[in-house]
């Protein structure tokens, strides 16, 4: 069923920096909307602003500017304490379970952190018995409660992650690159439980990550970023069927397929991704896209609904952009 | 003709505290002229470790090598003199790393760093270096006006070329890469793979890449050998282990993949982890984990058997020759 009110509305959300050398436009007026249930993916490359989005986002870092509305509300406007509460409805996953626990503390101390802080058992046998519960969804044994996260391999130790995003019961979850520093086998099992818990609990996901094949795998609609904007908003299979931004095309014309023989035609894009600091006015990627056209200096290309639910921002999608040959 | 480099039955390990970690536990195989050979394996496998004892740059203590032949154009390079082996790393065999920020020395501009591997393999002036290091970010793409900026001034993709262009300064005829796109994001790493397939036509150097990508496999080798816990289970003609995989941990490695072309719900996953290499299983390292597995798998050591000619895998329950090919 499709559902007519969005859970989360962030409506030109803007985040720069100061920065010696001028403001840093980090994230530069993003606007999307976010369904009870789904899973969006936040895909780009280093520096695009994925990471601070998702950040400000729950407001672990505070916005320059812009909404951001659960169920109508803009917790960006709320005081300390109503975040504070707020805060339990929305967590965050981090992506290096190598530097996001705190190493003197032991599996099941750790897993305690979010439910003391926040007070929810009066006892600690509650408190335990929560505690192994949380173990027993994110796949950890029991055995390694009193394990410290050095005895532990990076999978395992992205599992208390997870476990601690779990603990209050949130309605929100933002995954920052949480598969990126695992090996494959292991980032495949990750994979497997954030889908089934998913499907348990029915969490809301944002998925950040530059790999596109984990972000197509576990997302229903994909936001593609670059230089602090999104360049293309859409549905997962149309998005690689039929990417619709240049950059995106280059983007997916760039990955490696594990399949013999398979080749397409590779879109080699010319230079880097150009400075966030002060940009200036037009399409932040007209520097290297190969259709740019006079208008594309000094217009900058707004994010428009080409089709249902197709958003992609350039001035000649369709027009003069090719559809990628497969 | 014999091939450029042979390796047979490397054995690498290191002492620590917890006991003695074999890394590498009989590696083999043959890498011909001009070609290209992917080592595939997770963290740990024991691919990183087999190629620097090639080089023998183990640091020893706590690494030691106690076994195998490394025959690089007929000379064995783990009984040569130190000197020797010297004048072949850099010169005839060069290694990229997989970090380009840590690869590069910081306080150095980057025509004196390529230049500094010309001099130390070749007779000549350091203004000849000096030339030859320019025409070689030419060659990789950097315009000689930025011969004398320093490492920080370039992006990552152009460290990355730096480096590239350093391991070929002295013309080597193998290159061993590792890992050398993992640090780039995807536009980049295009260009950078781009680059180097380039290169390969117009040098001809045989090239082994590390890499834990099979996607850069399937783009890039000619050949690909499986790494599990520091032994070769699989090892394969690209298209081969592509089409059939033989080793079910390759099957494993491929199921763990998310497809881009289809809609799987669930990745079908290797159950556990890789074992600790203190102490490995017995028999089959990958039985604990197979979902073949056989009693017999516990007990001895699987050989490599050639399946089909030049394909080899180490599996006697699901290495049978085309045994799944009707899959």
């Amino acid at each position: 069923m499709e559902q007519t009110h969005p859970m989360v509305e962030v409506t030109n959300l803007k985040k720069y920096f100061k920065t010696k050398r001028g403001m840093l436009h980090a994230v530069d007026g993003v606007s999307f909307t976010i369904r009870k249930g789904e899973t969006l993916g936040l895909v780009g490359e280093s520096g695009c602003g994925k990471s601070t989005l998702g950040r400000v986002m729950i407001r672990l870092l505070d916005a320059t500017g812009g909404e951001v509305k659960f169920w109508d509300e803009d917790i960006l406007t709320y005081s300390p304490r109503k975040m504070k509460d707020m805060r339990r409805k929305v967590q965050i996953v981090f992506q290096d379970p190598y530097s996001s626990l705190n190493p003197r503390l032991s599996v099941s101390e750790l897993i305690a952190e979010p439910l003391l802080v926040n007070r929810v058992y009066s006892s600690a046998a509650e408190r335990n018995r929560k505690i192994a519960e949380l173990m027993d969804t994110v796949g950890l044994a029991r055995r390694l409660m009193n394990a410290y996260p050095h005895e532990l391999d990076g999978g395992r130790r992205q599992r208390i992650g997870i476990a601690r995003s779990l603990a209050l019961s949130p309605e929100f979850i933002v995954l920052d690159e949480p598969v990126s520093a695992l090996d494959v086998c292991i980032q495949a099992q990750i994979l497997n439980l954030l889908n089934s818990l998913q499907k348990q609990f029915g969490y809301t996901y944002v998925f950040i990550s530059h790999n596109l094949s984990v972000v197509k795998h576990v997302s229903d609609r994909i936001a593609v970023m670059y230089l602090g904007k999104i360049v293309e908003l859409s549905d997962y299979k149309s998005l690689f069927v039929e990417p619709l931004h240049p950059y995106t095309q280059a983007l997916l014309s760039a990955i490696p397929l594990p399949k013999f023989g398979k080749k397409r035609d590779r879109i080699i894009l010319e230079g880097d991704v150009p400075s966030p600091i002060e940009p200036p006015e037009g399409c932040r990627f007209q520097g290297r896209c190969p259709y740019r056209q006079d208008v594309c200096k000094e217009k900058t290309p707004e994010l428009r609904e080409l089709e249902p639910g197709r958003f992609v921002a350039c001035h000649f999608a369709r027009a003069l952009v090719p559809a990628p040959r497969k | 003709m014999a091939p450029l480099l042979q390796i047979k039955n490397l054995r690498t390990e290191f002492v620590t505290q917890d006991g003695i970690v074999h890394a590498v536990n009989g590696v083999s195989f043959d890498l011909g002229e001009g070609e290209t050979l992917g080592v595939v394996g997770e963290s740990g496998c024991g691919k990183s470790v087999s190629m620097l004892s090639l080089m023998r740059l183990i640091p020893q203590p706590p690494g030691r090598i106690t076994e195998g032949e490394v025959l690089f154009q007929g000379q064995d390079l783990l009984h040569v003199s130190e000197e020797a082996i010297r004048r072949v790393r850099g010169n005839k065999i060069a290694m990229i790393f997989q970090d380009p920020m840590t690869s590069l020395n910081p306080v150095i501009t980057v025509d004196k760093q390529i230049a500094e591997m010309v001099l130390l393999h070749n007779d000549v002036t350091e203004q000849q270096a000096l030339e030859r290091a320019e025409e070689m970010l030419e060659l990789v793409g950097i315009k000689r006006e930025r011969a004398k900026d320093y490492p920080h001034q370039f992006s990552g993709g152009m460290k990355q070329r730096v480096v590239i262009a350093i391991a070929l300064a002295c013309n080597p005829t193998l290159l061993i890469a590792d890992e050398p796109t993992t640090a780039l994001d995807v536009t980049i790493q295009a260009q950078v793979l781009e680059l180097m397939h380039e290169l390969r036509r117009k040098i001809n150097t045989s090239l082994i890449m590390i890499t834990h990508d099979l996607g850069i496999v399937a783009e890039m080798c000619d050949k690909v050998a499986i790494m599990y816990a520091g032994k070769v289970v699989e090892y394969a003609p690209t298209e081969a282990l592509f089409t059939h995989p033989g080793h079910p941990y390759t099957e494993g490695l491929f199921n763990s993949i998310p497809d881009l072309d289809s809609d799987e719900e669930e990745l079908k996953v290797i159950q556990g982890l890789m074992p600790d290499p203190t102490n490995l299983p017995s028999g089959c390292t990958f039985h604990p984990r197979c979902p073949y597995a056989v009693e017999a798998c516990s007990k001895d050591v699987p050989p490599m058997v050639e399946i089909e000619p030049g394909h080899f895998v180490a599996c006697p329950v699901r290495g049978k020759p085309y045994l799944h090919l009707g899959k």
